[in-house]
């Protein structure tokens, strides 16, 4: 079955496409790009106006199979995400059971298999149980299939326990994913420090109990020469910290959700909404503009969601009791091209390295390259079109946003998974 | 109709200081009939008011209950221990519950910030909030207000020393916009760990030292010390504490001598206050209790908007 893609806006800054052009699809690979191409029997599916650009990688997801499967599922999340214009997910492991072990990995990848319509890549937890006890079967993981590994949720509170497990880890090759939390000092905390929990009477949660983990973590990739990851960065100090290792040549990548980018802690004023209670917490109007600086100038590497669905009657408890996070993989995308591309602070081609190339390249995922015999996970995307984000426009079993009520500019219409479609005209294809 | 800005009292920017003197002022009608010997009002006969208590306390609530009564309002506790939140219910369902029973006002007290928005979104009643957390307890500030008021004479231009563990206050987290609002000048002082994050946004000027901003003062309010900590103490000693931040009869003498020491109760002798201050005359720690009783009678009474006029009919 051959797939002809006409007319659309071909963006792949890893092969130096930014043009209008053709491309052909057989047999889940591009087989040939240019002008005036035509298939004999086939799909031909027109992009005019359209952005045809590599496949998207959420590296952050939280698919809360198996255990909290009222949440979400690996079925509704990876619909989430080819709603929103993913072909993969990278599912964190803090699940019930948490995934620390081979076996545990194999059944999320064929839970994917069975019921997912995006790649769904596993990353294992780091330590036994997310304990920061013992090192997890970092290896066992490694083979079943687990593309990094984290405690996301908690992060590694030992130092000691910390340097252990990436020196374990880089024996296998893999990267590990920090959850940058110092919780001595983060202890208790629901919102930034500062300002807004001063204004509401609640606990905070200071840039600095981020920032001494970021450090932190950043020596102990010096001293154990394992490849480094840190999860949702939400500080400026964070930033300069990423900059000078990066200088510094030290193998560190790092992730900034939109959220963090596009919101700060004004949002909360007297609201209490506790979907834009989040961990970490929105910090300040200057913070974000440093993380936006950051994403621009390469120091952040990728945008990833955090998505983190939650039932409704969590979410509507007081404040301090509600579970932190807010979903994001099916307003990732529109979010970017709504507040960086529309104004012209971004180019499509950054967007592109941000959410496709530069997540692969973090958990060394095979790069998809526009460019014959590539594996076709592609993402087509009109820049034009209106999204209403309202709780019936989403596809993930949660609807707790910190966008709901939105009005975005910018929506992925077709998906397409090894040349299969995952969103088509904008609709889920089961 | 209600005779205040806001329907709910949630937090001090509810108020304006326009409400700030309408509640002051009908509390003086209402203190009046709390002297008399029969001290009863018929002004919200058959209104139901609702003290949900969600968190220990008894002076509070004692104080609610007998304002209710007073004004013969039907008055009805739910407390933490005999209410359903103990069996898993939401407070978002608890609030309904208590909105289908068509309560008319409910006063809440609860151990987390903004459990009063969460009332005052699900139900149709009037909301009082009586203590949310660490963030804020206003009719204590009013209370409090008005107990200055009639011992002063005024409330502009008073210097209030507000005293103790502010970042863990609700008491000072009202107190201190609530003096603003009324052209009083609140200044907080406390060792910086008991130091809210950014105290500039309670437009409060700071102090970490007692003894130098003690002579500046028309008022002490001595905020009470918790003694036990899950995240450790925040002082070294509750010796070292008293010395540095307690009232004591040195200071007293140090201080002008028409300033007068408060405190919201209950009272730490020893810690926040010595004996001998908490029994002097300049102590007004009862006034404070007593006025509490007006002021929240004040307060049902013009959300409510009782029929006729107040302490009068």
């Amino acid at each position: 079955m051959a797939l002809l893609l006409k007319g659309g806006r071909l963006v792949d800054p890893s092969t130096g496409h930014d043009e209008v052009a053709d491309m052909i699809v057989r047999d889940g690979r591009i087989v040939e790009i240019g002008e005036d191409l035509s298939i004999p029997k086939g799909i031909t599916l027109e992009c005019a106006e359209k952005i045809v650009v590599p496949g998207l990688v959420d590296l952050h997801t939280h698919l809360r199979e198996p255990g909290r499967e009222d949440k979400e599922t690996v079925a509704t999340g990876t619909r989430a995400a080819a709603h929103g214009g993913f072909t993969a997910v990278c599912a964190m492991p803090n699940t019930a059971p948490i995934c620390d072990t081979g076996s545990k990995v194999r059944f999320l990848i064929e839970r994917a298999e069975e019921t997912g319509v995006v790649r769904v890549y596993p990353i294992g937890a780091l330590t036994a149980g997310q304990k920061g006890e013992a090192i997890a079967e970092i290896g066992d993981m490694a083979e079943a299939g687990a593309v990094a590994f984290s405690d996301d949720g908690r992060g590694v509170q030992n130092a000691g326990m910390m340097r252990k497990v990436m020196d374990y880890a880089r024996g296998f090759d893999t990267v590990v994913v920090s959850h940058c939390e110092d919780e001595s000092l983060s202890a208790g905390g629901v919102v930034n420090e500062g300002v807004v929990s001063t204004r509401l009477g609640l606990a905070g949660w200071p840039a600095a109990a981020e920032e001494i983990a970021v450090a932190r973590d950043i020596r102990i990739a010096e001293l154990t020469g394992c490849r480094l990851h840190l999860a949702h960065l939400s500080t400026a100090g964070s930033v300069a910290l990423v900059r000078e290792a990066k200088a510094a040549g030290l193998p560190i990548t790092a992730e900034v959700t939109p959220h963090h980018l596009l919101l700060d802690e004004d949002a909360l004023d007297r609201s209490y909404n506790t979907n834009l209670k989040m961990n970490p917490p929105l910090r300040t109007a200057e913070d974000r503009e440093a993380l936006v600086e950051a994403l621009l100038d390469g120091t952040i590497d990728c945008v990833a969601t955090d998505h983190a669905p939650h039932a409704r009657h969590e979410k509507e408890l007081e404040f301090e009791l509600a579970p932190f996070g807010t979903t994001g993989l099916e307003t990732a995308l529109s979010l970017m091209i709504t507040h960086l591309i529309q104004p012209g602070r971004m180019e499509w081609a950054d967007l592109v390295r941000a959410m496709a190339i530069a997540p692969r390249a973090a958990f060394s995922l095979p790069q998809v390259q526009f460019e014959p015999g590539a594996v076709a996970d592609i993402t087509i995307i009109d820049p034009e079109a209106r999204v209403e984000v309202s709780q019936e426009w989403f596809a993930s079993k949660s609807s707790n946003s910190a966008f709901l009520g939105a009005t975005l500019l910018g929506k992925a219409t077709d998906v397409l998974v090894e040349g299969r479609f995952a969103l088509k005209n904008g609709k889920v294809v089961d | 109709m209600s005779a205040l800005t806001s329907p709910h009292i949630m937090t001090m920017d509810d108020l304006t200081a326009e409400d700030i003197t309408t509640i002051l002022d009908m509390a003086e009608s209402f203190k009046e009939v709390n002297e008399r010997r029969i001290k009863k009002l018929p002004t919200l006969r058959g209104r139901t008011i609702v003290n949900l208590f969600l968190e220990p306390s008894t002076r509070t609530r004692m104080s609610f209950e007998i304002a209710a009564k007073r004004l013969s309002a039907d008055g009805v506790n739910m407390t933490a221990s005999a209410s359903a939140t103990v069996k898993g219910e939401s407070l978002r369902d608890t609030a309904k519950t208590l909105s289908a029973m068509a309560c008319d006002l409910i006063v809440v007290r609860h151990k987390y910030a903004g459990a009063p928005q969460v009332l005052a979104e699900c139900m149709d009643a009037h909301v009082v909030n009586g203590g949310d957390g660490m963030n804020q307890h206003p009719t204590q500030a009013l209370l409090d207000l008005f107990t200055m008021r009639q011992h002063t004479g005024r409330l502009e231009g008073l210097t209030v020393g507000i005293v103790g563990d502010i970042s863990h206050s609700r008491v000072a987290g009202s107190l201190v916009p609530a003096l603003n609002k009324v052209g009083a000048k609140p200044i907080i002082i406390a060792p910086p760990t008991l130091l809210p994050p950014r105290p500039d946004v309670y437009g409060a000027e700071v102090a970490t030292s007692l003894d130098e901003v003690l002579p500046s003062l028309d008022i002490a309010y001595m905020l009470r010390i918790q003694m036990e900590r899950a995240e450790g103490m925040p002082f070294p000693s509750i010796r070292e504490y008293a010395r540095f931040y307690g009232m004591n009869e040195a200071r007293l003498t140090a201080a002008r001598p028409e300033m007068l020491v408060m405190h919201p109760g209950p009272m730490n002798r020893g810690v926040e206050v010595t004996s001998a201050v908490a029994d002097s005359p300049r102590a007004i720690v009862l006034d404070q209790v007593n006025a509490g009783v007006a002021v929240r009678m004040a307060v049902m009474y013009l959300l409510l908007g009782g029929d006729g006029g107040g302490a009068s009919a």
